[in-house]
């Protein structure tokens, strides 16, 4: 069964149109406007970046924005909180190390 | 560029949209900041009927009250604006804050200021609770109500309380399985209606028993439960593993406070409301003179009592600046006897206590 939700009892959910985005050079499709961090999730990615100390597995905790769990390197800016950042064709989203380095 | 406003209102949650319509509602200029990208703030992803109380939306869903407010906002916009995709980052000197947009940060002039940022989601201290597949129960239900996508296909709740209880019945409407419900009290601490709901699809409810460990490398594949003592003490050799791909941690909120300790307003631990919270009077005034709060930020509770809240800071706020106005408090008197009623009873008991410690406080003060 795919995440995605296809037919609720109550709601039902606008979606943007389709787009294709890389992950770690790999090509994923989503919806337009949704969190970075949502359409991973619905691609069966969860896992986000690797903690600074002892390179621990992250995922998303939050997904509005407080916990800073969710952050990755997209379109070269790292630290990015992917669960509030809108996807946008063509983006490139990469999973963090530490704390990523900045690139001048 | 700088922005001037006489009141000045720091979220779009049922408090801050309520304490801007009263405020504009009676005249004033009012500038209202939220920093995502539609008003509502939690009840944007409430699908199911609310409790509370008759007069104030009870039966009604979450996302229908948000409609309901975001309606008096649009008809009140001569004098109310309100910018989206705009946090307050910071308070600086007196009257004055900096808000930060995708594309700009400008500065912000104010007289009075309503803060209803709302709460952040607590977390729960066991082993691996980093793992990903882990997540609030707030996280949950943005990921399924607003975005339209599943956490996993099997989940572990931890806590059973309203929140617990709730979302676990919107999973199972999400075609997700809920292996159990984890509560380490001896009892269920939400309300029984929500509890039997969930019960009769067929979900255990385990009290007595504790989360030690999540299992899994790169992500959740399970969780290892053990059962409790009336001490709240493992017992040994209780220890079970069950199955799953994620887990939900409904274990509570804490207002989320960085603006008022900004702000200097002095701070108050209470637990019963959640934590830390700014001492503030009936009138929602904390020990800055300019700053107010409302809602979860002023104490965890509910949706109801959040727009009551926002509604007497609302009033008085303005008050404060215009001088004493029969509308404003006929807008407080109503909302206090309306408060008194939903506090009342054994459910309320936690909160009257909260209260009734911040009003000792505020009396010390
Ligand atoms: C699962 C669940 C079920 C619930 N069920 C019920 C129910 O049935 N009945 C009921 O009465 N209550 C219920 N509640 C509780 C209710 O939703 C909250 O008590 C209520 O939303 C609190 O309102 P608020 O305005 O204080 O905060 P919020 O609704 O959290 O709104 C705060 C807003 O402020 C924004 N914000 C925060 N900081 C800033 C900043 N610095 N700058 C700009 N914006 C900022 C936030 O993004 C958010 O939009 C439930 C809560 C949950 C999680
Ligand atoms: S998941 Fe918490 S900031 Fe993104």
């Amino acid at each position: 069964m795919s995440l995605r939700i296809e037919e609720h009892p109550i709601l039902t959910f606008k979606k943007g149109k389709k787009v294709t985005f890389t992950f770690d050079g790999k090509k994923l499709e989503g919806f337009e406007g949704e969190p970075i961090a949502a359409a991973l999730h619905a691609a069966g990615i969860r896992l986000l970046r690797h903690s600074p100390h002892k390179n621990r597995a992250r995922g998303f905790f939050c997904a509005i924005g407080r916990c800073s769990s969710c952050m990755m390197e997209v379109n070269g800016v790292v630290n990015t909180m992917t669960c509030i950042t809108p996807l946008a064709a063509g983006m490139d989203v990469k999973t963090q190390k530490g704390h990523g380095v900045i690139k001048p | 560029m700088s922005r001037q406003t006489e009141i000045f209102v720091v979220g779009g949650g049922p408090a801050g949209l309520s304490a801007a319509i009263v405020a504009a509602e009676l005249g004033a200029k009012v500038l209202l900041v939220d920093d995502n990208a539609t008003l509502g703030g939690q009840l944007i992803k409430q699908t199911h009927r609310f409790f509370g109380s008759s007069a104030r939306d009870a039966g009604i869903r979450g996302i229908a009250i948000a409609e309901k407010l975001c309606q008096e906002v649009q008809a009140r916009k001569k004098n109310l604006q309100v910018l989206l995709n705009t946090s307050a980052v910071g308070f600086y000197g007196d009257g004055e804050a900096g808000i930060l947009s995708p594309d700009r940060y400008e500065k912000v002039t104010y007289e009075r200021v309503v803060v209803g940022t709302g709460a952040v989601e607590n977390s729960l201290n066991f082993e691996n609770n980093d793992l990903p597949g882990i997540y609030g129960a707030g996280a949950v239900q943005t990921l399924m109500n607003v975005h339209g996508i599943r956490p996993g296909h099997k989940i572990l709740m931890v806590g059973s309380g309203n929140i617990g209880l709730i979302v676990s019945y919107q999973l199972l409407q999400a075609g997700v399985q809920v292996i159990g419900v984890v509560e380490a009290m001896p009892t269920i601490g939400g309300y029984l209606v929500h509890a039997s709901k969930i019960r009769r699809l067929g979900v255990p409810i385990m009290t007595g028993h504790t989360i030690v460990k999540a299992l899994g490398t790169d992500g959740v594949t399970g969780a290892l439960l053990c059962r409790l003592d009336d001490k709240f003490q493992r017992i040994p050799n209780t220890e079970f593993e069950v199955a799953c791909d994620c887990i939900c941690l409904a274990v509570g909120l804490s207002p989320l406070i960085d603006l008022f300790q900004q702000a200097k307003c002095k701070m108050v631990y209470i637990p019963e409301l959640g934590g830390l919270v700014p001492l503030h009077d009936g009138n929602m005034r904390t020990t800055n003179p300019r700053v107010y709060v409302a809602g979860d930020a002023s104490g965890i509770e509910e949706a109801t009592t959040a727009i009551l809240g926002g509604r007497i800071a609302g009033a008085r706020a303005y008050e404060s600046i215009h001088g004493p106005s029969a509308t404003a408090q006929k807008i407080v008197d109503d909302a206090n006897l309306e408060l008194k009623s939903l506090r009342a009873g054994s459910t309320g008991d936690r909160i009257r206590w909260g209260r009734e410690r911040l009003s000792q406080e505020i009396a010390a003060c």
